[in-house]
């Protein structure tokens, strides 16, 4: 079985009020092979450090953008990471082929219920047709696209008691995707991640 | 022409060589200068008969110190002090004239001679008092202030007291200057309102008042303007000079103060856009005439008349200087001026000033004082104002150091409360860092040695305790066992060492953060223990240099970038020079002052920047670069 190593970058600007993101961070910050990044605490006046974020990057062959949706995409500190550390001759151009081979995904939560998010619904598109940018970024820089781990209706996740079936699904993930059991599976019509769970072998 | 030459160089040589002697031994540059003129003129002989010439001419700096002070203040501010002004100058004024007339009296004078020495010592010296206050940084403490105000009142109450004067003429000192009577007259001073009628001369005085005040209000600012387009420096100059003298003539040609009326033309101008300009053009002159106005008071000491009445001049400045600083006293304490500040009130004023001086001349020449009595009081004034620096020295080396001592030496505060953080040091910079904590509920232990400052944070609800913070047992009972950090911002450089080396070593899970000085102060609280050193100047100066960069019309999100380079840049090799001072020797560390760490430091970042550069990888230029012109057909050809 693989050992992937993953690299997990968190983005929460506003963490003393999350009930979703800051438990499962803190729950992947138990696993040995995942090394957790918490962005905003790390660059609070944005000033990231480029060799030092590329250099996680080069070490690691999963990684992961963990955010709540803010205006249907991620905050605006991954946005300014990106924008940074995905670097001409790096990611991307001449040579540019540091990333390649690699895997990236999205872990979300989104304040809108499962409906809202499709064609119909009141924002019209699926969370993996607006998180198109970043597939497409993905697919430039030569990493494997996975569908975003999400949840929905996050502002009540708690009252529901949702959150520990939540956090079960995301250790599941997090060890599948440490072992490379997506390698294999065909994703390219999945929306999200969770649809794709309950098949995977133990 | 070549005598002037002499002279000028024996002044301005004296002045030189001694005041910055007497500045770096504490005494002030006003004895400084006292002390000029008694070298050049009693003991070596150098100067002699012009120095009363020079003293009316030097006196002219006592006038443009005034119009200087009168730029300083506001109408507002003026108005704000009329009670003072009135109440406390005029009291001062009245009572002392009164004792000393009644002291003259006791000692065998005719009443009217008894009565204008009275008025002449009942004036103190603006001169040397607003010097010394400027020098000392008085001016804007409580007893500065006050005695402002009294000398205010004085200089306004010269007025009259010209008036009154020669009312008090000897009939037997007129009479023997009956004979002269022609040649007198012949010198008498030009005047416009010589042999006015009383109402015709209030007219003038009015009149004059009221055109300095409404030329300096509506004609000063067009003609500022007017030269200052010129664009010449010394002609405007020239025009400040005009102002200031002009205003003196007009003042001494309708018999008023002329210090009064360039006093009166400063407030006229204290809001005025070229105040500035006014003052630094006229600083330099007040400067220089003030100065050699002091030399010759020092120079006019009468070493022959002196010797000869030593005791009773003696006697006299005593008692003068005494009488007049109990009558200070006295109203201090009636206008509650309190502590150190009555002290400095009262012992700033008890000497006679250059009003005297001037007051004298003109009693003998009305023949109010005989002559002989005149020269010795000369004396007295001239002793007086030579007292004056060295009590301003007593003051400030024993009496005020007791009144700190004494609000300092209070019992040191019993701490009720033990907060998760203790700030040692309460001034500007532990200020700051408290508020920021306080405003977001972390209320720490706040300590300091001053009890002003303790007494003002509790004014705004801070829990601050008066104490000692490098001593174990206040750290101890301020809960240092149980806090998670401690702020180290207290003032003395080598204390601060200390106590964060005692407490890194006594409670090492103890967070520290500490202020430093400058770098060199910075590795020692690092080298002490110190978990977080930062310089208290460093950002400020880089948010200014950031603004100035922006400014200059770098973008100002390209200069946010160019800080973060700098910020990165130093700290590296800030880091790397710590490094390196610190495998140095004990003895070698001593030798790295600051400009040598300095110098390395600025080297260290300048080498960093380059590096960058030649690695194509400049730190600055890095964040969203684009990616080259014409790198898309790259990606054209490879698909």
């Amino acid at each position: 079985m693989k050992q992937l190593k993953i690299l997990l970058l968190f983005a929460h600007p506003s963490q003393s009020r999350s009930e979703v993101n800051l438990p499962l961070f803190e729950n992947a910050k138990s696993l040995p092979f995942v090394t957790t990044v918490d962005l905003y605490a790390e660059y609070p006046k944005f000033n990231i450090d480029i060799t030092r974020e590329q250099q996680r990057l080069l070490d690691h062959d999963v990684v992961i953008f963990q955010f709540p949706f803010y205006w249907y995409s991620t905050p605006a500190i991954l946005k300014e990471w990106q924008d940074l550390v995905l670097e001409y001759g790096f990611a991307y151009g001449t040579n540019g082929n540091a990333l390649h081979g690699k895997t990236f995904m999205c872990a979300l939560s989104a304040g809108g219920n499962k409906d809202a998010y499709r064609a119909g619904g009141y924002n019209h598109f699926t969370v993996r047709e607006l998180l198109q940018p970043l597939e497409q970024t993905a697919m430039l820089t030569g990493m494997r696209y996975l569908p975003p781990f999400s949840l929905f209706s996050s502002r009540s996740a708690v009252e529901e008691k949702r959150m520990p079936q939540h956090i079960e699904d995301w250790q599941k993930l997090l060890n599948a995707l440490h072992h490379g059991q997506f390698d294999d599976l065909q994703t390219d019509n999945t929306v999200i991640i969770n649809d794709l769970l309950p098949s995977l072998a133990h | 022409m070549t005598i002037y030459f002499v002279q000028a160089f024996i002044y301005l040589v004296a002045a030189v060589i001694t005041v910055p002697l007497a500045k770096k031994l504490g005494l002030g540059s006003v004895l400084g200068y006292l002390i000029a003129g008694v070298i050049i003129g009693p003991v070596t002989g150098l100067v002699g008969q012009e120095t009363v010439t020079i003293q009316h001419f030097a006196e002219f700096g006592v006038v443009m110190m005034l119009f200087l002070v009168g730029l300083e203040l506001e109408p507002k501010m003026l108005w704000q002090m009329r009670n003072r002004l009135l109440g406390l100058g005029g009291l001062q004024v009245i009572l002392t004239a009164a004792l000393i007339f009644a002291v003259a009296l006791a000692f065998g004078q005719v009443w009217t001679v008894a009565l204008a020495i009275g008025l002449i010592f009942s004036l103190s010296s603006t001169a040397i008092v607003l010097q010394t206050f400027n020098e000392k940084g008085l001016t804007k403490t409580e007893g500065g202030q006050n005695a402002f105000s009294v000398l205010l009142m004085q200089d306004i109450a010269v007025i009259p007291m010209l008036a009154f004067i020669p009312m008090l003429a000897l009939p037997e000192l007129a009479a023997a200057a009956q004979a002269t009577k022609e040649a007198a007259d012949h010198h008498e001073e030009l005047s416009l309102v010589a042999g006015l009628p009383t109402w015709a001369y209030a007219l003038a005085i009015l009149g004059s008042i009221g055109g300095v005040i409404a030329a300096g209000h509506f004609l000063s600012r067009p003609l500022f303007h007017y030269v200052a387009s010129s664009g010449l420096r010394e002609i405007f100059v020239a025009t400040a000079l005009v102002l200031v003298v002009g205003i003196a003539a007009l003042m001494s040609l309708v018999g008023l103060s002329p210090a009064l009326g360039t006093f009166l033309a400063g407030v006229v101008l204290a809001n005025s856009e070229f105040r500035h300009e006014l003052e630094s053009n006229i600083e330099p002159f007040k400067g220089l005439l003030l100065g050699l106005f002091f030399i010759t008071v020092g120079a006019g000491i009468d070493f022959q008349i002196l010797t000869s009445n030593l005791v009773i001049i003696l006697a006299i400045t005593a008692g003068v200087m005494l009488s007049k600083a109990g009558i200070l006293w006295l109203l201090a304490s009636i206008f509650k001026i309190r502590n150190s500040s009555r002290w400095l009130f009262s012992m700033s004023l008890a000497q006679a000033g250059e009003f005297g001086f001037v007051l004298l001349s003109f009693g003998i020449q009305n023949h109010v004082v005989p002559s002989e009595t005149a020269s010795m009081l000369q004396l007295v004034v001239a002793l007086s104002m030579f007292l004056t620096p060295l009590l301003f020295i007593l003051f400030d080396k024993v009496i005020l150091p007791k009144y700190e001592a004494v609000s300092n030496n209070q019992e040191y505060d019993t701490i009720e409360e033990q907060g998760t953080v203790i700030v040692a040091g309460i001034g500007r910079f532990g200020q700051i860092v408290t508020r920021l904590l306080t405003a977001n509920g972390v209320k720490p232990v706040v300590l300091d040695h001053e009890a002003g400052q303790v007494e003002n944070l509790r004014l705004i609800n801070i829990q601050a305790y008066f104490g000692d913070a490098t001593r174990p047992e206040l750290l101890h009972t301020a809960g240092i066992e149980e806090a998670k950090a401690l702020v180290v911002a207290i003032d003395n450089r080598e204390s601060a060492i200390e106590l964060v080396h005692y407490v890194k070593h006594t409670y090492p899970t103890v967070r520290i953060l500490a202020r430093a000085f400058d770098k060199g102060h910075s590795y020692e609280l690092s080298l002490a223990g110190a978990d977080y050193v930062i310089n208290e100047t460093y950002h400020s100066a880089l948010e200014m240099g950031g603004q100035l960069m922006t400014d200059l019309g770098f973008h100002p999100f390209a200069v946010e970038q160019k800080k973060a380079a700098f910020i990165n840049a130093e700290t590296n090799a800030s880091q790397t020079l710590f490094e390196k001072w610190q495998s140095g020797t004990e003895g070698e560390r001593f030798d790295q002052d600051y400009r040598k760490i300095f110098m390395q430091l600025e080297e260290t970042i300048l080498q960093m920047m380059q590096q960058d550069r030649a690695d194509k990888h400049h730190s600055d230029e890095r964040g969203w670069t684009p990616p080259p012109k014409g790198y898309q057909n790259k990606f054209e050809e490879g698909e």
